[in-house]
């Protein structure tokens, strides 16, 4: 089997102005979205209580709502949790009252209405825990992009560690864009994916820039435009390949690992497309804008030290 | 070219063993077992113990499948739950025959069902967290300032203490948040108590500054001293809290440190929340009172007479009777510190006690006025109190005094321990909560469990269509990947959870990357025209620095996660990082002895079963465009 049978080199380049600007406009509407809407943020992040409770037979939310509304809880959110039987009810962090003993009013009144609700589960968490999570987390994403950054300017040249980190955290911020239209959940999990996805996408700029750096020695004649469509037709079909293989896992998350997984293969899902597209299109594109050229990765062979003809040696012309 | 030599065979085949063996105890399941453990500090399990139990089930006709002795517990092994709970029963009848005073803590368990060989190479299944087998998860704060506050209050009274003793005028010792001031008229007096800070308060730092006629003098908890306590105090309320938590019955309670002043708990299986916060929020309290030596009490002791009135009966230790007075004199809250030592004289084992000025001073008018009395210290833990010890009062004791005499090193030990963990030593709170049901984690497992195996499933058939022989290999070489990953995590033993899962999950989609880049490599340079043994050993060869480039960034975001992770996060960057490793070795490695094996012997090797090598038409390479 072969799926890519390209004949030329397709001439991706050419396009990069509207690549750019496509990207742009995409990346502002993710940023009007988290600025007007903000992230759903779960209950690790905000602080509060989360009850998941199971019914024996199909659950009527309002109901629940309503008794958990007369407890004197404001802010209460009940919704259905997977299947029809089970129920989430989130309660907000309220100061001065021991939230340990939130969850056990709540399954009290509940019992009440229902002898065979049964408690599937219970997370509180305290706002200080919540506050460490948010800075842990911006920690922990600057330590992401600074790692990278330094890994590729690096490996390669300052350019393209400016092209891949833009290009990646442009992924990341489509992400978190989609998070906000939709009011997806944003938990631990999904910042983790998010997290992950920065390291993986840039695996995709890497190899991409691996086979800039090849065709420059290569082919001597070729300008940087065409060095760089050469470089993405012929890592195209493996591009396509992995990111697929890695969807198939991902997607087998979002299909048979439940309502806890389901977010975080959300974001993966999203990170994985967009990496692709930013991989190609953007990073590439960027580090051309950036002025990339061949002197800057093949170096003149450095001469050995010690050298005699070194004008600049101290030891010149020594002898033990 | 394709030939590997016989050492990297050997260590292929060594990672394939111990992989393998490691791997296995996760496919055993789990088996119903009993656990014994201590109760109480002074409760030592051990060979005895494990006979008694053996005697108690050879007397009930209980089978057993298998007895071990572990240094804190003993655990035995049935064939069913129904024996199990027989068993329990039991058990329980022969070890604990008074409930209200239990020595054992008898819980049932699960316990790796895999064969004693498994378990003698110390090969153990991966340990389950929370979100997978159903159970409580706590997580405290220690209040440090009150800790520390709590202890400036004491060194307060003893410096004034101290003062007094050396009759140095002062304008009075006052404690104003954590640090303490001293007023005085005369250098001289601020001189004098600087040299008893210097030589007698290690902990203190002073500084003085003139006010006005007056001195100032303001001693503050040096700051390693102030790291000590609160080591010292998270440390004492984890000791109280396994105590307390030991009478919920649970198998395996994890208690730890999570950064400086942070207790993390644990108790899987657990679903009662409400007890679970009770056990952990009630607080014991330790008196000291004196023991009732009428004629009346004695008789009352012996088991002849009422007990007299003003007295109480308390039972000590090792079950003998106690007739105690019940006026108090001092209560644990004067206790600063109890500490296990030796006689400087009598070389024999002693415990340290110090308590805080105003205990001392009472402590010093009881024990002059009831010389050659004796002083029972009792503990009241669930409204039930028990006589830790009965001294003899030797001499006239002040704010540090010692219990000496007929004990072991580990009696003082255990003693010391009880004395500290009668109380908290500082107040704690809870600020994260997890509670989560057994049929949840069941069900976690399995989704879990799901998502790999069709995953893996699917990405191994679309490997072998597209690739052919080489996708078969790269299946292989990514079941070895699933193999190792948790190998390691259970040498480890790494808990597993959910996003721990879905980390594998992942690892595994981002391992077939390695595969396919190399398979990419091999078909571009067979395009180009090479010999395939040629090609071959150069796709696996370029190849490898965009892995090695590719992984690393990967890597960079694993550690990330690591170090600021926490929780759930945790669990998925363990899985991830390791799983980035372990495909390293496997994708490249492994799947090049493979297909060495298989075409590195054919010298006139003519093709390779690498699916469809298009070429444009023509047979010319892929060329630049103009």
């Amino acid at each position: 089997m072969e799926f890519f049978k390209i004949r030329r080199d397709i001439p991706f380049m050419r396009h990069a102005l509207i690549f750019n600007v496509i990207s742009f406009l995409t990346f502002a509407a993710a940023v009007f979205f988290l600025v007007t809407k903000g992230l759903h943020l779960s209950v690790e992040f905000t602080g509060g209580t989360v009850m998941e409770v199971g019914y024996s037979q199909p659950a009527n939310v309002e109901k629940v709502r309503s008794t958990v509304a007369g407890l004197g809880f404001s802010e209460v959110q009940v919704q259905n949790f997977g299947t029809s039987r089970d129920v989430m009810i989130r309660l907000p962090a309220q100061k001065g009252v021991s939230t340990a003993q939130q969850s056990e009013a709540v399954l009290t009144a509940l019992r009440q209405e229902d002898p065979g609700v049964t408690l599937r589960r219970t997370e509180f968490v305290g706002p200080q825990v919540g506050e460490e999570l948010v800075t842990d987390g911006l920690k922990a994403l600057a330590m992401v992009v600074a790692g990278i950054m330094v890994y590729l300017a690096f490996r390669f040249e300052w350019k393209y560690a400016v092209a891949g980190i833009i290009a990646n955290l442009h992924d990341i911020v489509i992400i978190l864009g989609f998070f906000a239209y939709f009011q997806w959940e944003f938990s631990l999990a999904v910042l983790a994916a998010v997290l992950a996805v920065l390291g993986y996408s840039v695996n995709e700029s890497v190899v991409i820039f691996d086979r800039i750096r090849e065709n420059f020695r290569r082919y001597r004649k070729l300008d940087t435009p065409q060095i760089i469509d050469s470089a993405i037709t012929a890592t195209i079909s493996r591009t396509i390949i992995t990111h697929g293989s890695t969807q198939i896992m991902v997607l087998s998350m979002l299909l048979f690992g439940g309502p806890t997984l389901y977010y975080f293969a959300l974001a993966l899902t999203i990170g994985i497309c967009f990496g692709i597209y930013s991989s190609v299109f953007v990073a590439a594109a960027l580090a051309m804008w950036l002025g990339i050229k061949r002197e800057d990765l093949i170096k003149t062979p450095v001469k050995r030290e010690g050298d005699p003809s070194d004008p600049n040696d101290p030891n010149a012309g020594a002898t033990v | 070219m394709n030939r590997y030599p016989v050492w990297k065979y050997a260590i292929i085949l060594i990672a394939l063993l111990v992989g393998a063996i490691y791997t296995l105890p996760n496919f055993f399941g789990e088996a119903p077992a009993v656990q014994v453990s201590a109760a109480k500090a002074t409760m030592r399990v051990d060979a005895t113990t494990r006979n008694r139990i053996q005697q108690a089930l050879a007397g009930a006709g209980i089978p057993p499948e298998a007895i071990t002795l572990d240094p804190n517990s003993v655990k035995v092994r049935f064939d069913s739950t129904d024996t199990q709970l027989k068993a329990r029963d039991v058990i329980q009848k022969a070890l604990v025959p008074d409930p209200a005073d239990a020595g054992y803590v008898v819980a049932l368990n699960l316990l790796s069902g895999s064969p004693q060989w498994l378990t003698a190479l110390r090969a153990a299944p991966m340990y389950l967290g929370l979100d997978l087998r159903g159970g409580v998860h706590f997580m405290l704060q220690v209040d440090m300032q009150a800790a520390l506050t709590k202890k400036a209050e004491s060194l307060a009274g003893d410096l004034r203490l101290s003062l007094r003793e050396a009759n140095v005028r002062h304008g009075g010792v006052t404690r104003s948040g954590q640090a303490i001031e001293v007023r005085f008229r005369e250098s001289q007096a601020l001189e004098a108590a600087k040299r008893i800070i210097a030589d007698q308060f290690p902990d203190l730092q002073a500084v003085d500054a003139p006010e006005g006629t007056e001195y100032r003098m303001t001693a503050t908890i040096r700051p390693d001293a102030a790291r000590r306590i609160q080591d010292q105090a998270l440390k004492q309320n984890m000791v109280t809290l396994h105590n307390r938590i030991n009478e919920l019955g649970v198998a395996e309670p994890v208690i730890q440190q999570q950064g400086l002043d942070r207790i993390v708990v644990q108790l899987p299986g657990v679903q009662d929340t409400a007890k679970a916060k009770d056990i952990l929020g009630r607080t014991a309290t330790l008196e000291m009172r004196l023991v009732d030596e009428s004629a009346e009490a004695r008789a009352a002791e012996m088991g002849t007479g009422p007990v007299p009135f003003g007295s109480e009966r308390y039972l000590e230790r090792d079950g003998r009777t106690v007739i105690v007075k019940r006026q108090v004199i001092i209560t644990g809250e004067s206790l600063t510190d109890a500490q296990p030592g030796f006689d400087s004289q009598t070389q024999q084992p002693k415990v340290d006690l110090t308590v805080d000025a105003k205990g001392g001073r009472i402590m010093r008018d009881t024990s002059r006025e009831n010389l050659r009395k004796r002083m029972a210290i009792l503990l009241f833990e669930k409204g039930r109190g028990e006589v830790l010890t009965a001294p003899v009062i030797q001499g006239e004791l002040g704010n540090r005094f010692q219990i000496s005499g007929s004990m072991t090193v580990n009696e003082a030990n255990d003693l010391a321990l009880l004395l500290r963990a009668g109380s908290l030593a500082a107040p704690m709170e809870i600020i994260e909560e997890l509670t989560v049901g057994p049929t949840l984690g069941a069900e976690n497992i399995s989704k879990g469990f799901q998502s790999v195996v069709w995953g893996f499933i699917v990405i191994c058939i679309f490997m072998a269509a597209y690739y052919m022989l080489f996708g078969v290999i790269s299946g292989i070489a990514l079941a070895f990947n699933l193999v190792l990953l948790v190998a390691v995590l259970s040498m480890l033993q790494a808990t597993l959870t959910l996003p721990g899962m879905a980390a594998m999950a992942l690892a595994l989609g981002m391992a077939i990357d390695s595969n396919v880049l190399i398979n990419e490599r091999i078909r571009e340079e067979l395009r180009t025209g090479a010999a395939p043994q040629a090609a071959i050993n150069t796709g696996y060869d370029r190849a490898w620095a965009t892995i090695l480039d590719s992984n690393i960034t990967t890597l960079i975001a694993g550690i990330a996660l690591l170090t600021f992770g926490s929780g759930p996060v945790r669990g998925f960057a363990v899985v991830h990082t390791i799983g980035i490793l372990t495909s390293m070795f496997s994708a490249v490695f492994f799947s090049r002895g493979l297909v060495n094996l298989w075409y590195g012997r054919q010298k006139k090797l003519k093709a390779v079963s690498i699916g469809t090598v298009w070429r444009p038409a023509g047979g010319k390479a892929l060329a630049p465009s103009e």
